[in-house]
Parts: C-alpha cells; structure tokens; sequence
C-alpha cells in the first residue's frame, strides 16, 4: 500500500480502505490549504519563524547576551544586521533568540489554554443545569478580574519568569474559549445527530469528545490564532514590569519596552522586534483563517 | 414485544400526551398518525429514552424499562429521524457514522457489517469515505436506516422518516423499510401525518389527537372508510383529498 502512496491513490474518488480514505482526506485538506495563497503566506512565516528561533545557535553573528558599551545604538550595518541595542547588543542575534523565548511561551500558552477552554465549554454546554450553571459562575470570576493584574499576582505569588509568566496568562486566557466552546455546544447539543449518538448507547463522556468537541475545534483555531498576538503583548507586557522573561534573555516584547525611548533617534532599535511580532501575528492569523476553511468540509 | 400503558408526558405545565397505552407484537408494525402537536412524536422520543419525563409502564420484550436505559436497550431499540440532514454529524463520514454504534457496542467484523449493511439499504460501497452533504437526501435516510440497523436492533421506531424527501424518493425508502422488516423480522412504529405512508407500512393505525389515542384501527378498516371517530374520518377525507384533487 505504501509502495502506491500516489496521487491517484490519494485522489481516488472511492477509497478501498480507512487509511486510503483518511490519507485522502488529508491531502485534499492539503491541496485546499495550498489553493489559499494567505494562508500558505502564513504558513511559510510561521514555519521560518520557528525554524530560525530552533536554528538560533547556528544562524547567529553574536552572543545575544554579550554586551558592547562603546558600540551601542549602532546603525545596521555588516557587522550587526540590525544594528545594536541601549546596551550594545547585536539586535539580529537577539532577535533569533528571542523567537525561541517568545513563540515558546505563545505556543506553550495555547498548548495549556485551548483544551482547557474547549474541556470546560463542552462540558458546561452538554451538561446543563448545575454543572453549566457552577463552570460558567467559575469561568466569570476569572473574566472579571483584570488580565495582566491577575497575571501579575499570580507572578507576584510564584517566582518571577517564562515559566510563571505561561502559567499565568494561560490562568487568565481560557475563560473566553470556554465561552465560544460552551456557545457553540449549546448550538448542536439538541440537535438529531447528538440525540442519534445518545441513542447508539454510548456514554456522555465519549459524545463530548468524539462528536461535540471536534465541532467546536474550527471557532476555537481561529479565536486563537486571532489572539496569539494579544498573547505576546502580554508576555511582553509582563517582561517589562519584571514579571516575565527576566533579563538578559532576549524576549521580543521586552526588547520593544526597553528600546521604546529611542524611536524617534534610533527608530530601528524598538522597530525591529515590533515587526517580528507584527509578522508573527500576522502569518498566525492568516494561518488560522486558512485552517478554519479547510477544517469545516462543510465549506467545500 | 412493546407494551406500553398509560404514558404521560408533559413539558412544565402543559401535558402533552394523556395516557396512551398500546401493544405491538413481534415483528408486527404499528402506525401513528396525528395532526402536528398531537403528541405522536412525544410518544416516540419517550419510548426510545430520548425524553425521560414521563410517567406510566414501558416495557420492551416483556421488560418493564425507567427513564434512564442501559446499552442492552439500545442494542434492541433504535431510532431513525425525520430529517437526513439533522440527524447525521455533519463532520464525519459515513464510515465513522457507521461505526460509532458498533465501537459502542464492542462488536466485531467492523469492515465486513459496514459493507453488509450499506448493500442492503441500497448503498454503493462509494459513499461509505464520503460526508453527509455530498449525499442526497434520500441517500442520507438511506444512511440514518443504516445506522439503526447495524447493531441489529429489534424494534424500529421510525420518526416520520420519509416526510422530509420527495414524493418519488418516499417510495423507496418505504418499500426498503418493509423489505427489512421483513428479512429481519423487525418490529416497527411508525410516526407519520401522511394516512397513506401509515397504512402502506403498518396493519394496524392508533389515531392521535390532543394527547390522546382516540382511534386504533386496522389498516383495511381505515381504506374502506370504517372509521369509528370522527377525528379519524377528518384526517381520511383529508388524505384522499391530497392524493384524488378534485
């Protein structure tokens, strides 16, 4: 079978097998994806980005922690691409290691946040009654509270760091996809294809994951992909009132905070990791858009 | 094999069906028939455990059942709805449709009952990779019936399930429900506001108005016009009114 792994195989209108047909599915989802030039614009960013922060260590000039006082502000130039920071510092070098610091927290953040909100969603829309009524008054009390100042206190209460710092906005970010996942539950919850299931005998556990769930995941990217960038403001808001990635380790929001003095003489110092965010958010919604397409056949 | 007496079921305030007892024999069928809001379909839904605010006796097999069923139940009883377009996850293919009851009920042979029971509901095997909105309608019911039957029920309960496709589309489906029940001595009930769908399919009708089983006549009695209430004789001038326009 894997001898045949061709194009015919994969585009052949009635598969012979599960895995043909599942194989099948993907590389339609594939090809979709591939005919979506924004989204394939955001998925080559993102993809470059994380290859870079990975290949950090070879890619850069400079030690990012490695200061130069006589060199400091420095116009980009040969020797540093990007030029140097407030401390002498290469930016470009800085930059690279940054992605590691910076999309490492997005993504762990997103890793902890999404199956949290879509857990506490589904459940709270298919069960209904007390049990909606406790998660829902639960998911509120984090809503009230401010972001950062929770995420503060709750830095505040652990030790300063990347490691807090994903705890905590993942402890003040999952409220509004438990919403969206508990909205978009209650949608299809009385619907004939969950009473069908219901009626097959099976469990209300395994209906929640393996029918109501998956219908929720498509809302779910896109919502995330929207927020990514709202995540590396917070990160980087957190960087630079201490609480989060703790100097030297080079993280792009808190180059941005540290730098934001010299916009108007030294412009690329702040702006060169403010357009690394900016593409990153970018590529991520982009991506996340095209995802949300390919991911609802429906859509076909 | 069914047996059910002095069903009631209400929603808050208002009681929607008002003590209907009836009894179907093994592979015997039974049909329903009532204008909308008649309580037909609550009667239905009740029985099949989807709604478990009712009070009364229910018995399956000679087994009186509660609210809350277990998996041996829906071994023996299934369902197929009214709307193919509802009733199936629109994010999963037919296969993983097909499947599900069997991963439920821990059965064997999951490719060989797939194949077995899309050819006898008339299925190409190329739909089976396929996803319900790339099915027609009648394709889609054909699917639902499919779905009922591949734990290999006993007992049908059918939820008007030919009312949301065409007239032409209709037939079929009927005429392969009455082939099933008959290779596989099913017991049905059927639920239908069309008398012609009722008495092409079941021997036996029970008249629904207000809550209430006002009429249970055979199938002969009810062509030849021997209707006793006068509900019964409404909805018969009205159906041979449908199908003769003047």
């Amino acid at each position: 079978m894997s001898a045949s792994f061709s194009r015919a195989w994969l585009l052949d209108e009635t598969p012979a097998s599960r895995s043909q047909a599942a194989w099948g599915r993907r590389y339609r989802a594939w090809l979709d994806l591939r005919s979506n030039p924004l989204a394939m614009i955001g998925l080559v960013v993102v993809v470059a980005f994380v290859l870079l922060s990975l290949a950090a260590p070879l890619l850069a000039t400079h030690d990012p922690g490695v200061q130069d006082l006589t060199n400091r502000l420095a116009k980009p130039s040969a020797a540093h691409w990007f030029g140097t920071d407030e401390l002498g510092r290469d930016i470009y070098s800085r930059i690279l290691y940054g992605g590691r610091v910076t999309l490492g927290m997005v993504i762990a953040v997103v890793v902890l946040v999404a199956p949290l909100g879509l857990a506490v969603g589904c459940v709270a829309g298919y069960a209904g009654g007390t049990v909606d009524r406790i998660l829902m008054r639960v998911t509120d009390v984090f809503l009230a509270f401010p972001r950062l100042i929770l995420a503060l206190a709750f830095v505040a209460a652990l030790k300063p760091g990347v490691e807090s710092a994903v705890l905590a906005i993942a402890l003040t970010a999952w409220p509004p996809y438990a919403r969206l996942a508990r909205a978009e539950t209650m949608t299809v919850r009385n619907s004939d294809f969950v009473a069908a299931c219901r009626l097959t005998g099976a469990p209300a556990g395994r209906i929640v994951l393996r029918h109501i769930a998956p219908l929720c995941v498509p809302s779910l990217i896109v919502r995330i992909t929207l927020d990514m960038s709202s995540i590396i403001i917070t990160a980087a808001s957190l960087g630079f009132l201490g609480m989060g990635a703790q100097p030297p380790s080079p993280e792009w929001g808190a180059m941005i905070a540290t730098a934001k003095r010299f916009i108007f003489e030294q412009w690329w110092v702040p702006t060169i990791p403010g357009l690394a965010i900016f593409m990153a958010s970018l590529a991520f919604n982009f991506l996340g858009d095209g995802l949300r397409d390919v991911l609802d056949p429906k859509q076909r | 094999m069914i047996e059910v007496e002095q069903l009631r079921v209400r929603f808050g305030d208002n009681e929607v069906v008002k003590g209907v007892s009836l009894n179907v024999p093994a592979g015997g069928s039974f049909g329903i028939v009532g204008e909308s809001g008649s309580g037909k379909s609550t009667v239905l839904r009740a029985l099949s455990g989807l709604n478990g605010a009712w009070t009364g006796r229910i018995a399956i097999d000679g087994e009186s059942v509660g609210p809350r069923r277990d998996k041996a139940f829906f071994r023996k009883v299934q369902m197929v709805f009214q709307d193919p377009y509802g009733s199936l996850h629109p994010r999963q293919t037919i296969d993983r449709i097909l499947s599900e009851p069997l991963l439920v009920h821990g059965m064997d042979n999951i490719e060989r009952r797939i194949e077995t029971v899309l050819a006898e509901v008339a299925l190409p095997n190329a739909v089976r990779f396929r996803y319900p909105h790339q099915l027609s309608g009648g394709q889609r019911q054909r699917v639902a019936i499919a779905r009922a039957l591949i734990a290999e029920p006993e007992v049908l309960l059918l939820d008007e399930p030919t009312s949301a496709l065409d007239v032409s589309v209709q037939a079929e489906i009927l005429n392969l429900l009455a082939d099933l029940r008959e290779r596989r001595n099913l017991t049905y009930i059927l639920v239908s506001h069309n008398l012609a769908v009722v008495s092409h399919l079941c021997p036996t009708v029970g008249v629904m108005l207000g809550g209430q089983m006002v009429e249970v006549i055979s199938a002969e009695d009810l062509r030849a016009g021997k209707t006793q209430h006068p509900h019964t004789s409404e909805l018969r001038a009205l159906s041979v009114d449908l199908e003769e326009p003047a």
